[in-house]
């Protein structure tokens, strides 16, 4: 029973941390009032070119940094779209997820000529796990060792940034000049300009910081979860890292908490696949799929009070009305 | 004038698309003085002040900042010039503490702790050294509008301002408030600093201006010495006409009661009773004022009357019906089906949604007349026609029933609002804060249109935090605080006596100057 509890903890580490990644970039955005539910396309985009790049490489790293540069890109054509021209975030949003979704296979299909997919990775294309020191021998160590070597040692070092990336987020944001201005930008924006900040600048560089991590989230999809990139990997990632920041009420250790339960539910759901339950029967799996949305919309209704999103959020900062 | 002036403006000049917001201004404005600029609703004001402010920018024109000529790209650059300014709509985060907002854009380095432990140290001493009283740990939506504009002008200390652009910053002050302001920025320019003061209140630019500007449609008319100066030039320059700063009215000749409150009490969201057992009545023909300062139950009373509020306990007779306020459910609807009209208090969160045209807010409320509806379909022109008529007898401007509300400036929203409800004819008209942010012409005409209404007979409820208003309009005045009618006086009741029923003192007792209760 422990055991089976550790693997599920185990596994479900490994399934939120993409979704933490990308709900943290999320947080960047939104706490800088420009909603983004281009999430889902950025992590697309940037697993498709850490695992292209990847694979021609032969560099994790180079990897990871040509998925950073995809999705930082995707990031800044959606500032382009709603912090420069002022247009509207959802549509914008929506552009990037088709753009991603259709381009990716095209080059996928165009270059690798496998079915959008890119090639198994070569050695060293991939980030491996990490095994902590002396994991083997605390193994069996009742309980501190399956904790240690199963759920703490043994996981690939993107996972453990985005552990790290949780309060370092809630530093940026509540401790420097820039989480400041941040979050007030995404509040007020008139107070930010009147106080003489420049107000496209910051939500340019929120939008940066929402690229790189969704590139992290993406990356990791690839190059260190799987091994190479395959047609529509995300399948829903990003939305779930979208209801997981309104869940945590746009808070990063209300995220982790949020994607950790997500991930979780993942996990339980590929274990109970194929097993029958006492009394129930088999249950489909599409109801454990459903059941992060069903969760937030609930919770959402009753539980946890009101979600107050960033006050100045989706709304484009336009001065002179004409 | 030998001297070189603080702020010099040359031939500024502003449009938002087709609205000439600014015209070829030019604007001298004397180191160490305190200029008043006045002007009607929309006159661009708050326009020109921006561009100064470097919130907006100029199409043509030269800044000049004491007597070298500058370009303003951003605020950035206007507080690096020594230019603060405390803006009508203030500019402030509401969920940040006083002390975050304070360092915004004025941290020392990329970590925070530091320059909010300066800015702590810096508060204090401006606190001492100006009586600008607030808690740093406060959140910005906690606090009264009175404290959170301490907190821009702590702000704008806190930049080390020399010139102080003030935009409307009595509008939200109760009295003893806007003492306390005047107070301060007298010792802000014995310390030789510059103050650009924005009012809509004459009174206020005789008592604490050295010098005068007036705009009007955008262009600058005038500017005068204050001292060589009067209330009555000033209004017919800000007009263009001369304009009555006192109302023209025969005494009431009231008739039966039309409306009786009996012993009415509520409770707010919070628990605290707000109206304490409140009995008075309105007749035919009269209007019956209700002074005090704000936040002492005026603007529950008119909620709960109006339908929008539910009461604890109390009777309404309203032409000879009675309603049991305590078990009533009837709402806002229901009480202007009884010809009982509201304009109330806060036109933007009650009067007007904004993003609609100006003739669907003419009917807002009334909509589902059958004049204007069929129950499924609106009459739309109908509906057109009623605001086409409305905008011209209000001389509401821009003359445009298509236009967003949104667009009018806060005079003709207000006259909107007016218009609605007095061209119904209702029997009993509550009216809060009616001419709250208005010019003085548009106030002239509001008033006049009140008194005209009185003379049809008709009963009216007005409530004001403005003495003046009350003692203008008002043929009998209330006085509320704490929730309960203090005293009555009647028309010509003397301003000392009612400032301290105001306060809730009966006898020689002295206002206090802290209008908050901290
Ligand atoms: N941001 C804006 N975009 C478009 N038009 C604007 C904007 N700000 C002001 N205007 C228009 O410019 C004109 C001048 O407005 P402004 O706010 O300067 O007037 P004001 O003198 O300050 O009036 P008030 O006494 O009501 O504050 C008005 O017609 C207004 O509708
Ligand atoms: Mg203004």
């Amino acid at each position: 029973m422990f055991e089976t509890l550790i693997l599920i903890l185990d596994s479900t580490v490994r399934l939120s941390t993409p979704l933490l990644l990308a709900c943290l970039a999320g947080l960047y955005s939104e706490r800088s009032g420009v909603v983004d539910i281009g999430l889902e396309g950025k992590m697309l985009g940037a697993a498709f070119g850490a695992g292209a790049v990847a694979y021609i490489t032969a560099n994790a790293w180079l990897g990871l940094l040509a998925g950073i540069g995809v999705s930082v890109a995707l990031g800044l054509l959606h500032g382009f779209a709603s912090i420069s021209n002022r247009g509207n975030q959802i549509v914008s949003g929506v552009a990037i997820n088709f753009l991603a979704a259709g381009l990716t296979a095209l080059l996928g299909q165009t270059w690798f000529r496998q079915g959008g997919r890119t090639p198994a990775l070569p050695e060293g294309g991939r980030f491996r796990d990490i095994v902590w020191p002396y994991a083997e021998q605390l193994r069996d160590v009742p309980v501190i060792g399956p904790l240690y070597s199963e759920l703490l040692s043994g996981h690939n070092i993107l996972v453990y940034a985005g552990f790290i990336a949780v309060p370092l987020t809630w530093w940026v944001l509540f401790r420097t000049r820039f989480g400041l201005r941040l979050r007030a930008v995404g509040e007020n924006p008139a107070a930010v300009d009147t106080a003489g900040i420049s107000v496209a600048w910051l939500r340019y560089r929120a939008v940066i910081a929402c690229g790189i991590l969704c590139g992290f989230a993406g990356a990791y999809l690839s190059i260190a979860q799987g091994a190479g990139f395959g047609v529509n990997m995300t399948a829903g990632k990003g939305f779930i890292a979208l209801a997981a920041l309104i869940f945590a009420k746009w808070r990063p250790a209300s995220a982790m908490f949020a994607c950790l339960l997500f991930g979780f539910l993942d996990a339980v759901a590929i274990r109970m696949q194929g097993q029958e339950v006492p009394g129930i029967g088999e249950i489909p799996v599409q109801f454990f799929q459903a059941l992060p949305y069903i969760l937030t919309v609930i919770l959402l209704a009753g539980f946890i009070g009101k979600a107050v999103p960033p006050k100045a959020a989706g709304i484009p900062y336009l001065k002179e009305r004409s | 004038m030998s001297e070189t002036p603080a702020i010099e403006l040359r031939g500024i000049s502003k449009s938002f698309g087709p609205v000439h917001a600014n015209r070829d201004i030019d604007l001298v404005v004397k180191k160490g003085s305190i200029h008043g600029i006045i002007g009607e609703n929309g006159a661009g004001k708050s326009t020109l002040m921006s561009i100064l402010y470097g919130f907006y920018h100029a199409d043509d024109g030269d800044i000049l900042v004491n007597g070298e000529k500058v370009t303003i790209a951003d605020s950035k650059a206007a507080i690096g010039m020594g230019i603060g300014m405390v803006h009508q709509h203030f500019m402030l985060v509401d969920n940040f503490t006083v002390l975050e907002n304070v360092v915004l854009g004025a941290e020392d380095s990329a970590m925070l702790a530091g320059g909010l432990d300066r800015a702590r140290i810096e508060l204090k001493r401006l606190e001492e050294e100006y009586e600008l009283r607030v808690d740093p740990d406060a959140l910005i939506q906690d606090l009264p509008v009175g404290l959170q504009q301490r907190v821009e002008i702590l702000k704008a200390l806190y930049r080390s301002a020399e010139v102080l652009i003030l935009d409307e910053p009595t509008g939200v002050l109760t009295p003893p408030e806007a003492d306390h302001l005047f107070k301060i920025l007298e010792v802000l320019k014995n310390e030789g600093k510059t103050i650009l003061l924005i009012t809509h209140k004459l009174r206020e630019i005789m008592a604490a201006t050295d010098s005068v500007s007036v705009m009007r449609r955008g262009e600058m008319v005038a500017t005068r010495e204050t001292r060589n100066t009067s209330m009555e030039e000033l209004a017919e320059l800000m007009v263009g006409r001369s304009v009555l700063l006192r109302v023209d009215k025969k005494p009431a000749v009231p008739a039966e009661p039309v409306m009786q409150v009996e012993n009415l009490s509520v409770t707010d969201q919070r628990g605290v009773q707000v109206v304490k057992d409140v009995s008075f009545s309105v007749r035919a023909g009269e209007i019956v004022g209700i002074a005090g300062v704000s936040g002492n139950g005026q603007s529950e009373l008119l909620e709960t009357l109006s339908g929008i509020r539910r009461a604890t306990g109390g009777t309404l007779r309203i032409n000879g019906q009675t309603i049991d306020l305590g078990t009533s459910t009837l709402d806002a609807a229901d009480m202007r089906a009884k010809s009982m009209g509201h304009v109330p208090e806060d036109r933007h969160r009650m009067g007007l949604i904004n993003s609609f045209s100006e003739y669907e807010n003419s009917i807002l409320g009334y909509h589902r007349d059958p004049a204007y509806s069929s129950g499924l379909l609106m009459n739309i022109s109908a509906i057109k026609e009623n605001a086409v008529a409305e905008i011209e007898k209000y001389d509401i401007r821009p003359p445009n029933p298509m236009l967003k509300t949104a667009s009018f400036s806060g005079g003709n929203q207000q006259k909107i609002v007016l218009a609605r409800e007095i061209e119904r004819d209702p029997d009993v008209l509550l009216v809060g804060q009616p001419t709250r942010g208005v010019d003085i012409g548009a106030i002239e005409f509001i008033h006049s249109r009140l008194v005209e209404l009185r003379d049809a007979g008709k009963g009216i409820l007005l409530v004001s935090v403005e003495l003046d208003e009350i003692r203008a309009l008002a043929d009998r005045i209330l006085v509320m605080f704490d929730g309960r009618i203090v005293g009555e006086r009647g028309a010509n009741a003397d301003e000392g006596e009612l400032g301290l029923l105001m306060a809730g003192v009966e006898d020689n007792a002295k206002m206090s100057v802290e209008g908050d209760a901290r």
